[in-house]
């Protein structure tokens, strides 16, 4: 799975879907509810079968850090699975929002 | 990451949300992405390399704006306040290109090679009429220059600045949150489509989810009515709009109660016109913004709890801060240096570098970022103990007096605050004796200044070398339309007015 910024991913198992910001340091699977994500344009729908492990659910306009590989991912659509890369759940960036400036 | 992928990641996501024009029958974002596809399509098809647009603002500004990323051209959007001479010379340098003009512009672009042009009427039946066409699916294309702006040219040409897909989408993505508008929040964008300002503003308005709604052009009048009809929450104004923005408030009584931020920049905010505001709007939260095209954009604010703590203090420090920048953004790294590149202390004014994502700090076949990925920014000041950025101006601006640099800033300010100093300049023009002597010149109110208690007012709080040794008085000073002082067009006349003498 080439994980490049700017590229566009959704969850094979619920709506979620993702866009990566920032790509991991080395190679990897991204997964949301415990299944590898899918391409965008993947025509499956979801399995709606999510991990109790994986349940907490993705947010839209969150983003989402694996700290180890540097891996960052924008939550563009809400799903019930949560995020991980090679199993390891993703946190939250806690990022206060800056005023509007232009 | 190219910045059609903000878009379309907004469509997705909100698809019938007012994302254009008007809160009724505006155009929504599933439509805003789908004419933007069909234009890129038009756009290939027609295999020039650059995309222009001259004109007056409008929908069909964005829409150009992320057709042209999704068509792999550069977005380059021209002046249309340049003399004709100067805005064919910027033509050529575009070509080959697509030229989108308002049709009452049209005439004043001479036949060039390589430039295809389309009149404004003809693309809007086109592409912006009718029902929501088709989208087109158009694969993510290869060119990584999204838009280049021609900067006013401080000496020579003007420079064609380059903002890479990356540049603006790291700018976007760090400062604005995805659909982090409400859906009645609009942005009302008042500053020209060849300002950064004017293409930020489309970026993060459609990355946030939030409407946009064009002025053609900037009137006081015609704002505050958009603003109450259309029930505008956001803003950005320059200065020398906000002033007489507050004056139509005054006479018609509007009050403006749906907006929530009004953000300034591009110019300093004399402190009087910021308190005014404060006092008119005290329901707005007030955002002063620093930043520079080849940084994407802001790279520095001053939010509303910092211009609240400014107001209410009694310590200087604090209370001075209204005058700052506030504190770079934290994607951003910022440092005062020397002339020898050494960091400068708190307080001590020197040269503001920045390193960033979002710093583009390139031109067209130019770069000008050093290769550790800092910025010289050309723009003078200095930090406070907190971290508050104070922008003295350009160094270019600085005058050298005697082997002393002074900075025209800190004297302007000080003949702002006196009640019969409606507006003022200070200057440095040749000398035998200093190579540089300071003048002044000022707007009176009364028309009668008092030059010599100014002055005696001056040498008491700063020193001699930085009282104005002449002073020079006028009806009203030149300012471009995005509110900076045309330094260099009054110097210029102050020089051949000495000559003279």
């Amino acid at each position: 799975m080439d994980l490049k910024p700017g590229s566009r991913w959704k969850s094979a198992v619920c709506d979620a879907q993702m866009v990566v910001v920032r790509p991991p340091k080395a190679a990897g699977e991204l997964q949301c509810g415990g299944a590898p994500v899918v391409p965008i344009d993947d025509a499956a729908p979801p399995t709606g079968v999510i991990e109790p492990e994986f349940a907490e659910g993705v947010l839209i306009g969150k983003r989402y850090l694996d700290e180890d590989s540097g891996l960052e991912v924008l939550g563009a659509k809400a799903g019930k699975g949560s995020l991980a890369f090679n199993g390891t759940a993703m946190k939250i960036k806690g990022a206060k929002p800056l005023p509007a400036s232009d | 990451m190219h910045t059609p992928l903000l878009l379309d990641i907004a469509a997705d996501a909100c698809a019938d949300r007012v994302a254009l024009g008007s809160r009724d029958g505006g155009c929504d974002f599933d439509s805003y992405r789908a004419r933007a596809t069909q234009v890129a399509s038009w756009l290939i098809k027609q295999g020039k390399a650059n995309t222009a647009f001259l004109g007056m603002n409008g929908n069909i500004l964005p829409v150009l704006l992320f057709a042209s990323g999704m068509a792999g051209t550069p977005f380059v959007p021209l002046n249309y306040r340049l003399a004709d001479t100067d805005l064919n010379k910027l033509v050529q340098r575009t070509a080959p290109a697509v030229l989108v003009v308002d049709d009452e512009m049209a005439h004043r672009i001479v036949p060039t090679e390589g430039i295809k042009l389309i009149l404004r009427s003809e693309f809007e039946a086109t592409f912006m009429a009718g029902d929501r066409p088709e989208k087109v699916d158009i694969p993510e294309s290869e060119n990584d220059i999204a838009v280049l702006l021609f900067t006013s040219g401080t000496t020579g040409e003007p420079k064609a600045a380059v903002l890479r897909h990356a540049n603006l989408t790291s700018y976007v993505m760090s400062t604005v949150e995805f659909l982090g508008a409400g859906e009645d929040e609009a942005a009302l964008v008042c500053v020209p489509s060849y300002h950064i300002a004017g293409i930020s503003a489309i970026l993060t308005a459609a990355y946030g989810g939030r409407r946009i709604v064009y002025l053609p052009a900037f009137t006081a009048e015609d704002w505050v009515a958009t603003a109450a009809a259309e029930g505008i929450t956001h803003a950005m104004v320059v200065p020398t709009m906000l002033d007489r923005i507050l004056d139509v408030m005054e006479k018609t009584g509007e009050t403006l109660p749906e907006l929530r931020a009004l953000s300034y920049g591009g110019g300093k905010m004399p402190e009087p016109v910021i308190a005014r505001a404060l006092a008119m709007l005290p329901h707005v939260a007030f955002v002063n913004a620093y930043g520079l095209t080849e940084t994407s954009s802001t790279i520095s604010l001053l939010g509303a709890d910092d211009h609240r703590a400014a107001f209410a203090s009694d310590d200087p420090k604090v209370r001075r801060r209204i005058a700052s920048v506030g504190q770079p953004l934290p994607t951003i790294e910022l440092e005062i240096r020397r002339d020898d590149g050494t960091a400068c202390e708190p307080g001590e004014q020197g040269e503001i570098h920045v390193r960033g994502e979002q710093v583009s700090g390139e031109y067209l076949h130019k770069k000008a970022i050093a290769d550790d990925g800092w910025f010289a920014t050309n723009d003078a000041g200095w930090l406070d103990d907190g971290g508050y950025l104070f922008v003295d101006g350009r160094l270019d601006d600085v005058i050298v007096r005697g082997g002393e640099n002074i900075s025209p800033g800190e004297i302007e300010d000080l003949l702002r605050s006196f009640d019969d100093i409606a507006d003022c300049a200070v200057l440095g023009i040749p000398c035998d004796e200093w190579g540089e002597k300071v003048v002044a010149v000022i707007v009176s109110r009364s028309g009668q200044p008092d030059t010599d208690s100014i002055s005696a007012a001056i040498r008491a709080k700063l020193r001699s070398t930085k009282t104005p040794e002449q002073w020079f008085h006028r009806e009203e000073l030149p300012y471009n339309e995005t509110g900076k002082l045309l330094r260099r067009v009054l110097k210029a006349e102050l020089v051949k007015a000495t000559e003279q003498d």
